[in-house]
């Protein structure tokens, strides 16, 4: 019981700072975050406890589209609930650090009340057409967020940009869920589960019964494409760096990208009735992960490497759902969301430290003024590159073991991508936390208040926590599969300490007190087309440009010129004319009547005397 | 005690009429007081219409004979298709004359006007009878015409004639099919009573000719593709209280006209076979909404004036009306009806905001002349993103849940429309967010320098914004508080419609 204080304490939270406190800062991130901290400990509780939710209360109900509002409270829910939680709890905290003095500290804080109220939305969504609503409010407070400095048009872009890409993606899923519901009547998290198996028939023998059963479980995952920023929808998360970094750590690394992640592992039932589906899906993941971890490679600004990092790391989780592994991709969601976000937090750190500059190669030397922050940040680090006895290695591991098994292409995907993974995260070490500073901010930066580096400890040590074998991160995969983490024979774990150990010894060859990037150097042309990203938003750039708004331009033209101008007009002109016309005949003059008259008696007696 | 709505605005309008103009303040007191009554008249008609009845309720009964020679009686009463308009109505009249409060030139004759027009509207809602529907559909279009090039702007002249001439053209199709009915009854049991009629069965061939007429006639005012022009061009012409009415409620006529008469008395025409085409007047409606939703959407997003993008954004989300009524299923036409009165709303907020909150202050509705508003008037730019969302359809909004079952009923009834409609609601985020961003984001033009001495916004302004918004999260939230009546009004509608309409098309 009580479930529902999970959504009530953010949304209270989000009202009464967005209504009142918008310039009462303090105020509104104490109640804030107050909020985000009783919700980690009442989600931790309800874990605990193992409540069970209250039944649901109709919502929506017009012909037999029943919407129940209820909340889902399963293995799965409680672990990402915790997860959202506790992640969100520690960059609330940071967020008093990094805000400081900003003047749209109230609004700040409400919209990330809102995010979290979504966000826990979508997890404890019992139903399809709960967690699309959830789905949307999330895109809104992360478009809210991303153009948090509206006045940089920059940042307002990547908000409009990433509000678009997103509702692309949301659309099929509409379609999906309109296509599931038509089929199966019910909207119902676990109705549909226990009709699941009837799937493929009932769809057969309905009036869409033209669509094979991949296509429907293609169009529900449109919506983790957008949302989880698959390959070909990845656009907009690079340019969702620009809104303020505890929001990258929460929003675009943590918490709501990985949303994508866990639907497809909600909905997974319905997927894993279609081979094909699967098969796509794990390609589309493996594909993001390894481009995105291509690009990575030629980034220059912190966030960026790390947000494309987060694609990559993304493209993981959606192939282990691909591979029938949903498992696996929670785990690694749930280890992902702490050390990505610590690393967010730690490159936060060190932007504003370094008054905002984002400049890897104009940092350098941080190690030694920056001592926590750097320790975090290497921590955060090696659970991403895989490194034994931190969080990733189990998790990523974990993923690769199930690549090996289930189809050895992907498995050489994998770990390649995790090569690189290792290579460009030494890169970023080795550039801004080693040798010696490159720039006026970088000599001079000193280390942050308790504030920012409490989260970062917290954050850290949960990169630990979810290494122990058999510690409480196994149990909660255990209470979500039945089943333990499966095992590999020995060399294949000496290959997984094989590749972080050489992608790091690799970057710190390559990239050791370089004063600009060495690859760059060595092979230019190889950068640039890294650097160029394969081109995808000029090509978007260029439909949207090129090809909507010409086609926009001319309807607008067919609206001014054809319906108006030609219809309207045309109508207007020939009444006008017809006027002139027949103003003509009355021109007063009496020879022209007499004229007339004569005329028609003539052509009266003439129709008579022929008839 | 419903049908006191419009007696009350017409009362109100003659009061008010008879005012000094100089007593300003008086004036529009006494207009908002009457508009209020109007607005608390039909709050308690929800409170009191009983929803597990249904059907005609709260009028006065069976009517009195008015124009017996012909039939025409006067009978009035509401149902759950027309009770939620007549709250629509009663709530943009409200907001409208706290957006007006800023009027100074003939005051009493504006909201003379105003009411009047009010007071039609109501009427047209209200009636039962065809006859008296149709007089006062007339009766409405001729202030509008007064509002507009009297209090207007920007070509007020060339799009007040434009207005009322479409208005007028509708007005004359719906006359022809008028006359028709009156025709096609036998004179000894002739009668415009919309009930009777509805049981009447006409021959096919009648409901073929008949019923484009009346949708029209109708369909005119809805802004039906391509006979949409004069809404965008009027709506901005208008003063902004009469846009909110424009766009919130006037449109709202049309289909109401649409669904009650044209589709309520001649459903047989929308299976009926033209041209060799099997169903010919539904597929036709349902390219031209499909068109309507696009090509509004398409033709908003490359719009330089402010309003014109408001303008051509109701063409688009009316044409979520029409494709809804033409499924003839439930989800479509509650759907169709919940959008009405979402639609209503956020079009009646967005033209406030335009015409009131930002040109009155800014001088300019040009979208590159503006920008940066949003730190110069943060509480403008919460109401238009509010707005805007609501208009995008998200979740907490009262558009969603509309175009949700708009989308439902038309995948069961035409699932390939989806993909014209699904491109349209993504151009519709698309153009919502550039105007928010062109006008509220980024840096001030050098044009409003930095927009420093905006007139502050005045208490009615704030009052009318909120009261919009509470309304559009309040439908959102709990959709049911209206759906329930659309609901009932639906399924007896349908009932009624499917022992006419061939099964197929029908199909739930």
């Amino acid at each position: 019981m009580g479930h529902a204080f999970l959504l009530l304490l953010p949304l209270t939270a989000f009202a009464v700072g967005g209504l009142f406190l918008r310039r009462r800062h303090a105020l509104a991130a104490t109640v804030s975050t107050a909020s985000a901290l009783a919700s980690a400990a009442w989600a931790t509780w309800l874990a605990w406890a193992k409540a069970d939710p209250a039944a649901g209360a109709v919502w929506l109900d017009a012909g037999g589209f029943t919407v129940v509002f209820r909340l889902e409270w399963d293995a799965l829910a409680r672990l990402m609930a915790a997860v959202v939680t506790w992640v969100g709890a520690a960059i609330h905290v940071y967020s008093w650090g990094y805000m400081r003095g900003d003047p749209g500290t109230g609004r700040f804080f409400a919209f990330l009340s809102l995010f979290m109220f979504s966000m826990l939305g979508i997890v404890l969504a019992g139903n399809l057409v709960m967690m699309y609503v959830f789905w949307e409010l999330v895109g809104l407070s992360s478009y809210l967020l991303i153009g948090f400095w509206h006045e940089r048009a920059s940042a307002a872009d990547a908000g409009k940009k990433a509000f678009i890409v997103n509702k692309l993606g949301d659309f099929g899923f509409l379609l999906g869920i309109l296509v599931v519901w038509t089929v199966l009547g019910t909207v119902d998290f676990l109705d549909l589960q226990a009709a699941a198996p009837t799937f493929r028939d009932r769809l057969a023998a309905s009036p869409l019964g033209f669509l094979p059963l991949g296509a429907v479980a293609l169009l529900l995952f449109c919506g983790a494409v957008g949302k989880s920023a698959q390959f070909p929808l990845h656009v907009w998360l690079p340019d969702a760096m620009e809104g303020p970094t505890p929001v990258s750590a929460l929003i675009h690394a943590a918490t709501m990208v990985a949303a994508g992640v866990y639907m497809l592992c909600r909905l997974f039932f319905l997927f894993a009735l279609s081979p094909v589906a699967l098969e796509a899906i794990a390609w589309t993941g493996g594909l993001t992960a390894l481009l995105a971890a291509l690009w990575t490679v030629a980034q220059d600004d912190i966030k960026r490497v790390l947000a494309y990092s987060t694609l990559s790391q993304l493209g993981y989780m959606v192939m282990a759902v691909g591979l029938a592994s949903p498992h696996a991709a929670m785990f690694h969601l749930s280890t992902h969301a702490a050390f990505k976000a610590l690393l967010f937090l730690g490159a936060g750190s060190v932007i504003v430290a370094l008054h905002h500059e984002q400049d890897l190669w104009r940092m350098g030397g941080l190690w030694n003024r920056m001592r926590w922050t750097s320790v975090a940040f290497l921590v955060g680090m090696l659970a991403l590159c895989g490194v034994p006895f931190f969080a990733g290695a189990a998790s990523k591991d974990g993923i690769l073991l199930v690549a090996l098994r289930e189809n050895r292409a992907l498995f050489a995907l994998g770990a390649f991508t995790a090569l690189l993974t290792s290579l460009y995260m030494g890169r970023l070490f080795v550039a801004a936390f080693l040798g010696a500073p490159r720039g006026e901010a970088a000599a001079r930066a000193t280390e942050n208040g308790w504030v920012m580096k409490g989260p970062l400890a917290v954050l850290a040590l949960f990169s630990f926590a979810f290494a122990w074998r058999g510690g409480w991160a196994h149990d909660c995969l255990a209470t979500l599969v039945g089943a333990p983490m499966e095992h590999a024979p020995a060399v294949v774990h000496a290959f997984f300490i094989l590749i972080p150990l050489c992608g790091l010894l690799g970057a710190w060859a390559l990239y050791r007190e370089k004063p600009t990037d060495a690859l760059g150097q060595l092979f230019p042309g190889l950068r640039r087309a890294l650097a160029s990203k394969f081109l995808f938003d000029e090509f978007y750039l260029w439909l949207v440009r090129g090809v909507q708004e010409r086609f926009a331009a001319f309807l607008r033209g067919v609206d001014q010129w054809g319906v108006d101008g030609l219809g309207v007009r045309g109508v207007s002109l020939a009444a006008f004319c017809l006027g002139n016309v027949l103003r003509c005949f009355h021109s007063g003059s009496l020879q022209f009547y007499g004229f007339l008259l004569g005329l028609a008696t003539a052509a009266l007696l003439i129709f008579g005397v022929l008839r | 005690m419903l049908v006191w709505t419009f007696w009350i605005s017409f009362l109100g309008s003659a009061a008010v009429a008879l005012l000094p103009s100089h007593w300003k303040s008086e004036v529009r007191w006494l207009a908002l007081l009457f508009a209020a009554l109007g607005l608390a008249l039909g709050l308690w008609g929800w409170g009191a219409y009983d929803v597990e009845v249904g059907g005609y309720q709260l009028g006065n009964g069976e009517g009195v004979p008015w124009i017996p020679e012909l039939g025409v009686r006067f009978r009035l009463g509401a149902d759950g298709f027309s009770l939620p308009l007549v709250i629509l109505t009663g709530v943009i009249g409200v907001t409208g004359v706290l957006y007006s409060w800023n009027i100074e030139e003939r005051v009493n004759q504006f909201f003379a006007l105003y009411l009047l027009l009010l007071g039609g509207v109501y009427g047209v809602f209200l009636s039962v009878d065809l006859f008296l529907l149709v007089v006062f559909y007339e009766i409405a279009i001729v202030p509008k015409y007064f509002l507009i090039a009297i209090w207007g702007s920007t070509r007020k002249e060339y799009g007040a004639m434009k207005l009322v001439l479409y208005s007028f053209a509708g007005g004359a199709l719906v006359l022809l099919g008028l006359a028709g009915i009156a025709f096609a009854a036998d004179p000894a049991a002739r009668s415009f009573d919309l009930e009777r009629l509805a049981a009447t069965n006409f021959s096919s061939g009648f409901q073929a000719w008949a019923f484009p007429a009346f949708f029209l006639g109708f369909g005119i005012l809805a802004g039906l593709w391509p006979f949409h022009t004069w809404a965008p061009t009027g709506h901005v012409a208008a003063p902004t209280a009469a846009s909110m009415l424009l766009a919130g409620v006037v449109m709202k006529l049309g289909s109401y006209g649409c669904l009650r008469v044209a589709i309520g008395l001649f459903p047989g025409a929308l299976g009926a076979t033209v041209l060799g085409v099997p169903g010919f007047w539904r597929w036709t409606i349902t390219v031209l909404a499909a068109m309507n939703i696009l090509y509004g959407a398409m033709v908003a997003l490359v719009q330089r004036d402010f309003k014109f993008v408001i303008g051509y954004s109701s063409v688009s989300h009316m044409g979520f009306v029409l494709l809804g009524l033409v499924t003839l299923n439930l989800w479509g036409l509650s759907g169709a009806l919940l959008q009405m009165f979402s639609h209503g709303i956020v079009a009646g907020l967005l033209f406030a905001v335009v015409g009131r909150l930002v040109y009155d202050r800014t001088h300019t509705r040009e979208l590159d002349e503006l920008g940066g508003l949003g730190r110069a008037a943060p509480f403008t730019a919460s109401v238009f993103i509010i707005g805007g969302l609501a208009s995008m359809g998200l979740p907490g909004m009262s558009g969603f849940f509309a175009e949700l079952l708009v989308l439902i009923g038309s995948w069961k009834a035409f699932a390939w429309v989806l993909i014209p409609v699904g491109i349209g609601m993504i151009v519709t985020v698309v153009y919502t967010l550039r105007t928010i961003h062109l006008a509220f984001f980024g840096a001030a033009p050098l044009v409003g320098g930095d927009w420093r001495g905006l007139p502050p916004i005045t208490l009615p302004e704030k009052a009318a914004s909120c009261f919009l918004a509470a309304i559009l999260f309040l439908v959102g939230l709990y959709p049911t508080v209206l759906l329930s009546m659309m609901d009932r009004a639906s399924q007896q509608f349908l009932d009624r419609v499917k022992q006419t309409v061939p099964v197929h098309l029908a199909r739930p």
